[in-house]
Formats: structure tokens, C-alpha cells, sequence
């Protein structure tokens, strides 16, 4: 165990380092100037450029970044001057972590729920109501059921409040948004690999051994059941939790999700930089506990 | 048993006439493909849909040409009409037809959604199958690659595919074909390890088939239903895709359209004129729904297991 996940970590550490490097080339080739603007003369610019290090060759730009990577420094942002790039994350990551995990435990519950029941009663109309639920989740873009509900249930019916991220209220909306998309692919996903357990040996031989159904869907198919949900939830995960763009714009929530977006536009390299390995991180945090999971779930698979 | 003894004489020995040499297999790929269509056809919801789709499609080859308005074409007099015969989904900020710009949309979003998916199949199952076949070094290079593509942000990619090429349409395409096969591989490359230790691929490696054969025959027929149900989801992936690039304005550029385009702006215009979302966003609801539908279909259609 302890042998596996100092491989596990090797492995982990050499991806970011790839993955660090292989975004800042690609960062530098995307044309634009980050200090671009109506007012900002030459001069002004070549001088932010070197109060940046901008000026200096590239290639030692790359290691001066990458050993203050290595000790955790992310360094400034470009465009939001005077601030460092682990202050802005710290500051915005646990809006969008408290909006994510909120959309997560309840679109994972929804989810199998939905998916068990649409299974248990398949090709009855509980099936069919469950499986229309699913696509019209699948979908809808979210930016228009946010902007829907926001009309809805704040402008036009006001029981919400409209935006902003304050006190619970505040968060039914998004977070309802946000795990919408989510819900649906667990619902999905878990009804199909339910369908495929029914006719699985060990099943017929629970029901073979005289038990009743709710011990066989408890014991048995629920647990295996959960495997391909488990696969998928890696990334989605990661994805959830980092923050989305369009559910924190349109319910100004000031998270982390707006930042992938406006780093970009503003081209803040070292936002963007910074962004991108805390995502990756998260990522391959994300993978790596999953793969723990399985041998939870699974004890035939022994992590080697 | 006791006359064993007696020579059988070689003459005797002939090639059984009327025998194919090779019969190794049971069903020809014809039989597979006309099989596959019998079973879709007895899927109503999935034929329904099939029919929507070519509706929509045909809409959006047909609506624009017999139009009277083009999507460029402004009318100050006329902004924000009610959907009427005239205009039959109204008129937008600037006098435009919507009905126009919503088929002309659909020409782009559904191209997109098609062209990026397919491309991304081709590229997904190549290297999944490499991946899955070859394993060892080969597989752990490929799949570090793949988790590395996922986390390098999207729109970096989509950045640089713009500056290589002009922004449009076929930047978009290529954005999305060439960072979002991951997904496909990863899939195939679980299918193919899976099926690697099944009897029956076993089975016909110890009859002498080799890797051509083997995945023609038994590794295509086995990973094509999970292939088909992925494609549907990057199809659905690309056209959100673009409607979320839209939506921070990388996406199409004016006067083209598209649907992510128009919802966008639906978006913005809805409480006034809620018909501008709702055309674009019913449009694209349905293309999704068409999609997954036929995609559930073409899974059960192809799927080896459920084959009577």
C-alpha cells in the first residue's frame, strides 16, 4: 500500500511538472499583451514588463517560475495589481468549494435516487418520467435554466433572493443550477449499470437463496452498481468544485470559476498559470482518491 | 476398430467442395448492419427522434434559402416584432428575423456538434485501442498524456487554434477535436483491456486470428455500443461548448450565427421578448434530446449481448 502511493505520487508530481510546463509555452504563444490598454503608452508598458521580469529571456523567465512553483509560490497577478495569485485563489476557492459541495451531495443523492427507482420500476411510467427528467437535465445549457430560475423565482416571484452568495437563501439557486447537469449523468449512469446487475449470477443466486428484494438491491446491486457513477466522478468532481463560470456570473457568486475565464481574457499569465495547476492538483487528487474508493467498494481489487 | 489397419488411399482425401476455407466466423458484417437497423427501427422513441433530427436538419438547409430575410438584414422600423406570419418567430434588437438566424444557427451548431464529434471518435478510438492493446509503457505515455490534456484549460487551447488559423467555424471544430477525445479514448482503452480476458476473444486467438481480425471482428461489434453513447454526449459537449464560447463572446463572430449565439442573447433579452430564448433554446433542447434518444437506441441496436 505504502508502495503504491509513493508511485502514485512520483507519478503525480512528474505530470504537474509536464503539465506546468507544457501551459507556460502554450501561454506565451497566444497572441495579445496582458498589459494592453487605451491609456497605457510604450513606455509604461516596457516598464511593467520589467517590473514583471517580463523582459528577460524566456527560458529563465520559465525557471525563475518554476522554482518559486516548486515552493509554492504562484506568484503576482498581472491584471489585479498588488495582489498574489494564491491570496486571489485563497480568497475566491471556498465560494465555489462551499457552492460545489452543496451541488454535489445533493445532485449525487438526487442522482442515484433517481437512477435506483428508474431502474427498480423499468418500463413503467416512474421509469419514463425519471428517464424524460434526466434529458431535459442533460439538456438545457445552464446558463439558460440559471437565468430562467433567476427570473422565476427571484424577479418575478420573489422568494429568493436574486444574487449575490450571503446566507442560505442565497444558495439554493446556484447550487441547484450548478448540479442540475451533474444529477442527470448520475441518474444516467446509475440506472444503466443497475439494469446490467439484475441479470448478473450473484444476484440470481441472492434470489435463488430465498432473500427478499430490498435485501438483494442493498446488499448486492447497489454496491457493484456504483462502479461506473464512481469512473466518472473523478473530473466531474474537479470540475464542480473549481468553480463555474457561467453559474457565478450570472448569480454573482464571487468563487473561483470566474477567474479561469477572465484570467484568460485579460491574459494574466500567471493567474492562468496558477489556475491551471491548482486545477490539475485537484484533478489528480480527485482520480487518485477514486481509485482508493474502488478498492473500498470492490475488495476484489487490491491496489497494486 | 479391428480392420483399423487397411490404408485409407489418398484420393479420398479431397477438400469438402461447396466449404468456404474461412469459417471462423458466424455472421457477415452485412448481416451485422442490417440487424443493428432491424433493431433500431423497433425503437419508437429512438426513430422518432431520428425523424426530428432530419426534420431540423432539413430545416436548416431548406428555412434559409426559401427565407425572405437573410441574418445580416436589418430593420429599425421593425425591432422586437412578435412572432407573426410575417416574422414567424419575431424579430430581434435590430430588426433581424429570427427564424432566419435560428436555421442559419443551426447550420453552424449542428455542423460543429457533428464534424467535432466525429473527429474526435476517429481520434479517440485509435489511441484507445493502441493504448489498450499495446499496454505497458505505450498505455502509462498515452494516458498521462490524456490526464495532462484534461487539465490544461480549454480555452488556452482554443486561444492558440485561433491564431493558427482564422477565427471561425473551422477553429472551433478543430479546438474541440483535438483536446476532447480523451474522454472516447479513455473509454475504448477500458473496453479493450476488459475484453482482452474475455473466452471468446481468447478463443479465437487460439484458433490462429490475428490482431486485424480480432479487432474487426471482436473488439468493433463489442466497444461500438459505448463508442455510439459517447459521440452522442461530445456532440451534445460541442454544441454547449460553442454556446458557452458564445456566451463570453470567442464563439462565431457577427453576422453569423448560432444557437448558443442566440440563446445567449435570448438570455439577455428575456424578460421583455422571452420569444428570443425560447425559439433558440427549444431548437436546442430538442437536438439534444433527439440525440441522447437515438443514442440510447443505436446502443441497444448494436449491443452484442442483447442480439437474439
Amino acid at each position: 500500500m505504502l508502495r503504491y502511493i509513493i508511485r502514485r505520487l512520483i507519478i503525480a508530481v512528474t505530470a504537474m511538472f509536464v503539465l506546468a510546463t507544457i501551459t507556460f509555452f502554450l501561454l506565451r504563444l497566444v497572441p495579445g499583451d496582458p498589459f494592453a490598454g487605451p491609456r497605457i503608452t510604450e513606455v509604461i508598458k516596457a516598464r511593467l514588463r520589467a517590473h514583471y521580469g517580463l523582459d528577460q529571456p524566456l527560458i529563465d523567465q520559465y525557471f525563475i517560475y518554476m522554482k518559486h512553483l516548486a515552493m509554492g509560490d504562484f506568484g503576482y497577478s498581472l491584471a489585479k495589481q498588488g495582489h498574489s495569485v494564491n491570496e486571489i485563489i485563497r480568497e475566491a476557492f471556498p465560494y465555489s468549494l462551499d457552492l460545489g459541495l452543496r451541488a454535489l451531495v445533493f445532485a449525487v443523492i438526487m442522482g442515484l435516487f433517481f437512477g435506483i427507482v428508474s431502474a427498480l420500476n423499468r418500463g413503467r411510467a416512474l421509469d419514463s418520467l425519471t428517464v424524460i427528467l434526466v434529458l431535459v437535465g442533460i439538456s438545457v445549457p445552464s446558463f439558460v435554466l440559471g437565468g430562467i430560475l433567476q427570473y422565476y423565482f427571484a424577479v418575478k416571484w420573489p422568494i429568493l433572493p436574486v444574487a449575490r452568495y450571503e446566507s442560505f437563501a442565497h444558495t439554493i439557486m446556484p447550487a441547484f443550477a450548478l448540479s442540475l447537469a451533474t444529477m442527470a449523468n448520475v441518474a444516467r449512469y446509475m440506472r444503466a449499470s443497475m439494469l446490467e446487475i439484475m441479470t448478473a449470477d450473484y444476484v440470481k443466486m441472492a434470489k435463488a437463496k430465498g432473500l427478499n428484494r430490498r435485501q438483494i438491491v442493498l446488499r448486492h446491486q447497489l454496491r457493484n452498481a456504483l462502479f461506473p457513477v464512481l469512473t466518472i466522478m473523478g473530473p466531474v468532481v474537479a470540475m464542480v468544485l473549481t468553480g463555474s463560470f457561467v453559474i457565478e456570473t450570472i448569480f454573482a457568486v464571487p468563487g473561483l470559476g470566474r477567474h479561469f475565464v477572465l484570467s484568460m481574457q485579460n491574459l494574466d499569465y500567471t493567474m492562468v498559470m496558477g489556475l491551471t495547476i491548482f486545477f490539475g492538483a485537484f484533478l489528480i487528487a480527485m482520480n487518485f482518491l477514486i481509485d482508493v474508493l474502488y478498492g473500498l467498494v470492490d475488495p476484489r481489487i487490491r491496489l497494486s | 476398430m479391428t480392420d483399423a489397419a487397411e490404408p485409407i488411399p489418398p484420393e479420398l482425401f479431397v477438400p469438402d467442395p461447396g466449404q468456404p476455407v474461412q469459417s471462423l466466423s458466424t455472421a457477415e458484417p452485412q448481416e451485422f448492419w442490417a440487424d443493428v437497423w432491424r433493431r433500431f427501427r423497433g425503437n419508437r422513441a429512438a426513430m422518432a427522434s431520428l425523424s426530428v433530427l432530419i426534420l431540423l436538419a432539413l430545416l436548416a438547409i431548406f428555412a434559409p434559402i426559401l427565407s425572405h430575410y437573410s441574418i445580416a438584414q436589418t430593420d429599425l422600423f421593425n425591432t422586437y416584432k412578435r412572432p407573426s406570419f410575417v416574422h414567424f418567430f419575431g424579430t430581434d434588437g435590430l430588426g433581424r428575423d429570427v427564424w432566419t438566424q435560428v436555421w442559419m444557427g443551426a447550420r453552424i451548431s449542428l455542423t460543429v456538434g457533428l464534424t467535432a464529434a466525429l473527429i474526435q471518435m476517429l481520434i479517440g478510438v485509435v489511441i484507445g485501442c493502441i493504448s489498450g492493446l499495446y499496454g505497458g509503457r505505450v498505455d502509462m505515455f498515452l494516458m498521462r498524456t490524456v490526464d495532462i490534456m484534461i487539465a490544461i484549460p480549454f480555452l488556452i487551447w482554443v486561444s492558440l487554434v485561433v491564431i493558427v488559423l482564422k477565427p471561425g467555424i473551422v477553429s472551433i471544430i478543430l479546438a474541440f477535436a483535438l483536446t476532447q477525445w480523451t474522454e472516447i479514448a479513455r473509454l475504448v482503452r477500458g473496453e479493450v483491456l476488459k475484453l482482452q480476458n474475455t473466452e471468446f476473444v481468447i478463443a479465437s486467438q487460439s484458433m490462429g486470428a490475428g490482431s486485424w481480425r480480432l479487432i474487426v471482428r471482436h473488439f468493433f461489434p463489442n466497444i461500438l455500443p459505448v463508442v455510439i453513447v459517447a459521440v452522442t454526449f461530445q456532440i451534445t459537449n460541442a454544441i454547449f461548448g460553442e454556446a458557452f464560447l458564445s456566451y463570453i463572446g470567442l464563439g462565431i463572430q457577427e453576422p453569423l450565427t448560432s444557437w448558443g449565439k442566440l440563446v445567449a442573447a435570448g438570455v439577455r433579452e428575456m424578460r421583455g421578448n422571452p420569444y428570443m430564448l425560447i425559439f433558440p433554446a427549444i431548437a436546442i433542447s430538442l437536438t439534444m434530446l433527439a440525440l441522447q434518444l437515438i443514442g440510447d437506441g443505436l446502443r441497444d441496436a448494436t449491443d452484442p449481448k442483447l442480439r437474439q
